[in-house]
């Protein structure tokens, strides 16, 4: 327990020193903040627009799909913020520049993930906080202690989903470069999946979604449960107390990705 | 301190060959290495670029998991007890920094005090010893990317040694810098070595690096051990050898010495070879202007290069 302590004020300063760092550059944080918004409601604008057509997509309302929107994107911003700094780890091991992490007495996934914390990625959060208002407002949910409890549990166990898949495509560099953007497919990708209901899609990508890249768990099948809609296509809503399990072997294979992925670390340049 | 025994080390390298087709190759950066460096040696590792010098110091450093063979530094496997080890040893890379680019000095060693868990007063006593040591004190407030090389690498020496490694580990730390900056560095691992028996493997490009600073040596070429024994063997052999270039006012034909020869000669330039134990620069280059007048001159050291060439043709004791 001490030592978890340890690591935490070790990430506080890892953090804080980026902030630091970042701080000289005021003007450009306070336009990426304002970029970061803007983009993540044209997501929700392209839903708008799907309903401006249609009254219901595959059985949702809007302001279901905005829920099921919100849920998604609050635990991707979270995810985001905490170890969006694994898109430079290609960068990282192509220069070589990774050697450093391993020279240090702490782990190299903590290393890089505190390496760099950029709060203009609230604001990804604050939009779809502000689009999950949007949804509890316009949405009458028989709340009870479970369905409560659920919110909570969801957005934990979706950014963990959310991490162990982006953990274990970026560890994908430690074997061949340049693989950025397939990680970025599944990791962006699978954002903008969650953000639908899943049973809209094809069968396979059904399957895709709910058994090998778990993102049906992010937000589906625990939107299911809270908002009481029966109608799912792969298994039922009770899937959703597996969310923290499933999210769990996520992380766990993620773990066992990375590991694997730094013995294989090859360390370029002289 | 640290040993290696039979360390291997096998890359996998694609090549592209015609359109779509890559050809698999196998490239062994070390092939077989072994040594030992007891405690408190300082002991120099060269060789020619891509001869297996850093592969060898990543795979002693926990960076590289070796293809076969042993290691143990400090009583510790590196890759396998990585973050155990990263406590015991220290690493300075020349070409890489391990300093945080846009803090100040200070805030990296501050950072570096919580990373390693450094307490409080140690470090104190710590930083204002190596600062001293090294003269940090002008550019302790200075953002690293304003720093220059030998400022940054002074910075790195202190960074690398505030958890008071047993082991460091040096790979190329004085390229690119100037002769005075030079000077201080290898001063400054002089004194590190005798007064705090730090033991410290060092690899270079430099051989008078080596020569002041270094007992003993090991040469690997092709990343096969071709050397390992006392520096002054090899200099007795040629390491002394020097070579003075001469710019005189006008073209004439080689100059007669006493102590010297001239090897080449282009123009109004000639090379004159000569062993620092027969003679010494100075009188070499009165003799010189007695006999012509001297307009520029130069004085080259023997490059790696130049000393594994010989150690192969067996002008220089074998390993």
């Amino acid at each position: 327990m001490a030592e978890r302590l340890a690591q935490l004020t070790t990430y506080r300063r890892l953090a804080g020193a980026s902030i630091r760092a970042r701080a000289q550059y005021r003007l450009t944080f306070a336009l990426d903040f304002a970029a970061q918004f803007v983009a993540g409601l044209s997501d929700f604008l392209a839903i708008l627009v799907i309903f401006h057509h249609l009254p219901q997509l595959g059985g949702w309302s809007l302001p279901e799909v905005a829920f099921l929107y919100g849920m998604a994107g609050i635990s991707f911003a979270l995810t985001d913020l905490w170890i969006g700094q694994l898109d430079t780890l290609g960068q990282m091991i192509r220069l070589g520049t990774f050697d450093v992490f391993l020279v240090r007495p702490l782990g190299s996934l903590f290393q890089v993930v505190a390496s760099e914390l950029q709060l203009k990625r609230l604001a990804k959060a604050g939009q779809a906080a502000a689009v999950l208002a949007y949804a509890l407002a316009n949405l009458h949910i028989a709340w009870s202690p479970a369905r409560i409890l659920m919110v909570a549990v969801a957005i934990g166990s979706g950014a963990a989903i959310f991490s162990g898949v982006w953990i274990a495509g970026s560890a994908i560099s430690f074997w061949t470069t340049d693989v950025q953007e397939i990680v970025n497919s599944f990791t962006y990708g699978g954002s903008f999946l969650t953000s639908y209901p899943i049973n809209i899609f094809g069968a396979w990508t059904r399957r895709l979604l709910a058994f090998v890249v778990p993102m049906a768990f992010v937000a589906y099948y625990p939107s299911l449960f809270i908002l009481g809609k029966p109608d799912a296509v792969i298994g039922q809503p009770a899937l959703a107390f597996a969310s923290p399990l499933i999210a769990g072997l996520t992380l766990l294979a993620a773990a066992a990705v990375w590991r694997s992925g730094v013995r294989h670390y090859r360390s370029t340049g002289s | 301190m640290i040993e290696a025994d039979d360390l291997r080390k096998t890359f996998t390298v694609y090549r592209r060959a015609g359109r779509l087709r890559r050809e698999r190759r196998l490239v062994t950066a070390v092939d077989g290495v072994s040594f030992a460096v007891g405690p408190g040696e300082m002991v120099g590792y060269i060789g020619p670029n891509g001869a297996g010098k850093s592969t060898t110091i990543k795979m002693l450093t926990g960076i590289l998991v070796p293809s076969s063979g042993k290691v143990s530094v400090a009583g510790l496997a590196p890759a396998r007890r990585r973050t155990e080890l990263a406590r015991r040893i220290g690493v300075v890379f020349g070409n890489r920094s391990l300093l945080w680019w846009d803090l100040p000095l200070r805030d990296s060693f501050e950072l570096l005090r919580h990373i390693y868990r450094v307490p409080a007063a140690q470090y104190r006593g710590r930083l204002a010893e190596l600062g001293e040591l090294l003269d940090l004190g002008p550019f302790m407030d200075t953002p690293v990317r304003q720093l220059s090389l030998g400022q940054r690498m002074r910075g790195e020496l202190t960074a690398a040694l505030l958890h008071a490694p047993k082991v460091l580990f040096l790979d190329e730390p004085t390229v690119g810098l100037d002769i005075v900056s030079k000077a201080r560095v290898r001063d400054f691992l002089a004194e590190l070595n005798r007064e705090r028996g730090v033991t410290v493997l060092l690899t270079t490009h430099d051989l008078s690096d080596i020569e002041r600073l270094c007992p003993r040596m090991v040469i690997i070429d092709h990343g096969k051990v071709l050397y390992d024994g006392g520096t002054v063997e090899i200099a007795a052999r040629f390491g002394g050898e020097r070579t003075l270039v001469v710019d005189l006012a006008e073209s004439r034909p080689p100059l007669r010495l006493a102590r010297g020869s001239v090897v080449r000669t282009d123009g109004p330039r000639q090379w004159i070879k000569f062993r620092s134990d027969e003679t010494t620069a100075a009188t070499l280059i009165a003799a010189v202007s007695e006999q012509a007048q001297l307009v520029d001159l130069s004085i080259e050291e023997p490059s790696i290069e130049e000393v594994v060439r010989r150690v192969y043709t067996g002008e220089a004791v074998p390993a």
